[in-house]
């Protein structure tokens, strides 16, 4: 049967299985909202800018293990959609992002609102098409979905020309697909494999890093069984906390920049290492020539080629899928006769608890201004660490990540690559959206959260009781804390002057907003927020302006030169 | 070190900007790039000229194979190569010169494949290095114009890059 381009491409979506397409309307999409106006399996969610339909979707495919998708129309609809593309594609992020387009004969010609978005979008997606003839429109989506999930997953535009969405074709939609030039690796080199197990048992001081990867690749559980195998210490990265059980013994918290003490110590000092789908980025082994004064061997295991030896040459690369290769390592460590050296163990982790000992994340508990760090262990208590915890950039991002001990993987949803302002928000309409029933915090500041906050309509529209915790400490705090330490107390430009009345602001918009000032009122204040299961609540901290994060590693230092309170 | 990379990638649309954007969002250097379609129409061949440690080429190569639309990779220069290029040289020809014109572009195994009564157009080949030499051979003041096509190149013996 000969059908529409438009109806094509919501048959497509049916057939993969989307359940949600984040999005908003306009000229060039209007006969594919036309579409999706006659069906009810593909819900759409209207936002109220481009840049959250994206955002949304992102954290809908980072909080369950499905492809998100958005929808937007052409020119401004696709440049606000950017900074939601390039956020996800550095955190490799599957999704396909459905763009509208002005006819094809019109391409060209600078049209009512016409832009190149194939030119526009390639250095921030996985791949992109420009569909041309609506008879290659539903393998291009097979091929989108495809990419966008497999191997190191990216976000993957298709874009859309308005005339190939009233054109007709045959509609037949392909089961599987093959790309001779697209064929990513599963399975790792088995000889690799042996001699990264060859390292693991003979180290002495072991450390075990982990990243996004394991997130992404649903490894958490095979890493659990290696780490209690090996009795290896364990940190993540931002991406990659949830990756292992915070609350374990084994886990030393997050490294990096605003690492533990106990984690940056170990990584330093180290002398074989297990990189997990992670990619030793700037924040996480802060100055490289710094990390190689001390000499460790390294194994890298990753499904990315291009991430091994990028910035750190390793000794043992693994190209695989880190659920696959972390199985096989089990396997084979489980089956050889001898395990690790369980003296030196035993000194290294005497070692390690010294580190521990140090508590890098202590802070004034007696204050009478409410401390940051005291409303995310707060928050962390009456969510009884259960909940989907979403957050935006900066010092609160920073705190959510240390005091919030995340035991499962994707509850943790925040922008590390990018690092993108505004994203807390529609990351929570996102996850609340793919979890109905579950419990749905947002972490932010007030300035974070003001970049996207016209979303309040959104989750107004759609009913989402999403809870808000802001920690207002009326600066970009971030921003302030490196005034402070680097350019002389000269807080240029970072005072948040003229901040709304976010208790006023929440109401009118038809949510409960809630003020809390002392630090005695903060549980109560939690309590009572996460007892209104219906509503959304916009918790306003009035928490300390002076606060910093600790510990720092500053830029251009190394790991173990970290800044202590 | 020069390295010299051949790349198979799908012949369509895009496909070169794919390639031309990693290269200057990761700043590695081209020095030459020529693409075009093989025997196989689905298919075009690009050799790209470049430099760099051997980190960075190794990233290079990684990066390439990256491309959704990049089929094979070959760093032509790890084996035996021959690398070609082809130059069109627009010079003056009067008088005396003439005949000096036509001497060298025979030495260098030229052909002249456009005549006025002014000047010769010179159709010459080879590996950059001679084309560098020829320009260097004539007298600087005659070269009116230079095209060049940047290297193509091609392993020797039985390493083919096919799919």
């Amino acid at each position: 049967m000969q059908l529409s381009g438009a109806e094509i491409v919501v048959r497509c979506l049916q057939e993969e299985g989307v359940d949600h397409v984040f999005g908003y309307p306009g000229g060039a999409v209007l006969f594919l909202y036309d579409e999706l106006f006659k069906q009810d399996k593909v819900k759409h969610v209207l936002v109220r800018h481009e840049q959250a339909a994206v955002h949304a979707a992102d954290a809908y495919a980072r909080s369950t293990d499905k492809v998100g998708v958005a929808l937007v129309t052409s020119g401004p609809g696709v440049t606000n959609a950017i900074t939601g593309i390039a956020t996800a594609y550095m955190d490799s992020i599957p999704l396909v992002i459905l763009t509208g387009q002005v006819p094809t004969y019109a391409i060209g010609e600078d049209a009512f609102q016409e832009c190149d978005t194939v030119g526009i979008t390639r250095p921030c997606v996985k791949h992109n098409f420009l569909v041309k003839d609506v008879s290659d429109l539903a393998l291009t989506i097979k091929k989108a979905f495809y990419i966008a999930a497999t191997g190191r997953p990216g976000p993957v535009v298709v874009d859309i020309p308005k005339d190939i969405t009233a054109h007709k074709a045959e509609f037949a939609y392909p089961k599987s697909i093959a790309m001779r030039s697209y064929n990513p690796v599963v399975k790792g080199h088995a000889g690799q494999i042996k001699k990264a197990i060859k390292l693991l048992l003979e180290a002495k001081r072991p450390m075990i890093y982990t990243g996004g990867g394991v997130i992404l690749g649903d490894a958490s559980a095979e890493l659990a069984q290696l780490v209690r195998l090996l009795d290896f210490p364990c940190t993540n990265t931002l991406m990659g906390l949830g990756g292992f059980p915070a609350t374990d013994r084994h886990f030393l918290g997050m490294l990096g920049m605003h690492g533990t003490y106990e984690a940056n110590m170990a990584m330093q000092h180290c002398d074989v290492l297990l990189a997990v789908g992670a990619r030793f980025d700037d924040r996480v082994i802060g100055n490289p020539k710094h990390f190689f004064e001390q000499p460790r061997k390294i194994v890298h295991i990753d499904i990315d080629p291009a991430s091994i030896s990028k910035r750190v040459k390793v000794d043992v690369p693994v190209v695989g899928n880190v659920r696959e290769v972390l199985k096989e390592l089990t396997r084979q460590i489980e089956a050889a006769r001898g395990g690790p050296d369980k003296e030196a163990l035993k000194a290294w982790w005497t070692q390690i608890e010294l580190w521990r000992g140090r508590d890098c994340l202590k802070y004034d508990r007696t204050s009478a201004i409410i401390k940051p760090q005291f409303v995310i262990e707060k928050l962390y208590e009456v969510t009884k660490g259960d909940a989907f915890v979403t957050s935006d950039v900066g010092q609160h991002q920073m705190w959510a990540a240390q005091f919030y001990k995340f035991d499962k993987p994707r509850r943790w949803i925040n922008s590390g690559g990018l690092g993108t302002m505004g994203v807390g928000l529609p990351y929570a309409m996102g996850v609340q959206m793919a979890h109905p029933k579950a419990t749905v915090a947002c972490v932010t500041g007030e300035a974070s959260v003001q970049m996207c906050i016209q979303e309040l309509s959104t989750c107004k529209q759609y009913r989402l009781p999403v809870k808000l915790v802001n920690l207002n400490n009326r600066y970009m705090g971030m921003v302030r804390q490196w005034q402070e330490f680097f350019h002389g107390n000269r807080y240029s430009e970072s005072y948040m002057d003229a901040l709304p009345d976010f208790v006023k602001l929440a109401e009118a918009y038809g949510h409960v907003g809630m003020r809390i000032e002392k630090p005695a009122d903060v549980e109560p204040a939690l309590k009572e927020a996460f007892s209104r299961k219906k509503d959304l609540v916009f918790l306003d901290f009035i928490t300390d302006q002076t606060e910093n994060v600790f510990p720092m590693v500053p830029g251009g230092k190394g790991l173990s030169e970290m800044i202590l309170v | 070190m020069r390295h010299i990379i051949s790349v198979l990638l799908e012949n369509e649309a895009g496909a070169l900007s794919r390639v031309a954007g990693l290269f200057s969002a990761r700043g590695y250097n081209i020095e030459s790039l020529t693409v075009a379609p093989t025997e196989d129409e689905t298919l075009s061949r690009m050799t790209i000229v470049t430099s760099g440690s051997d980190d960075i080429i190794e990233q290079i190569n990684k990066q390439l194979n990256k491309l959704v639309d990049v089929v094979k990779v070959v760093d032509l220069s790890e084996g035996g190569h021959i690398e070609r290029e082809l130059m069109l040289v627009k010079v003056r020809a009067v008088g005396k010169d003439r005949e000096e014109m036509k001497r060298m572009a025979d030495i260098f195994r030229g052909r002249i494949i456009d005549v006025t009564d002014k000047d010769y157009t010179i159709e010459l080949t080879g590996p950059g290095s001679k084309l560098d030499a020829f320009l260097k051979a004539i007298d600087q003041v005659a070269i009116l114009e230079t095209v060049r096509t940047g290297a193509s190149g091609i392993g020797r013996g039985d390493r083919i890059l096919k799919v």
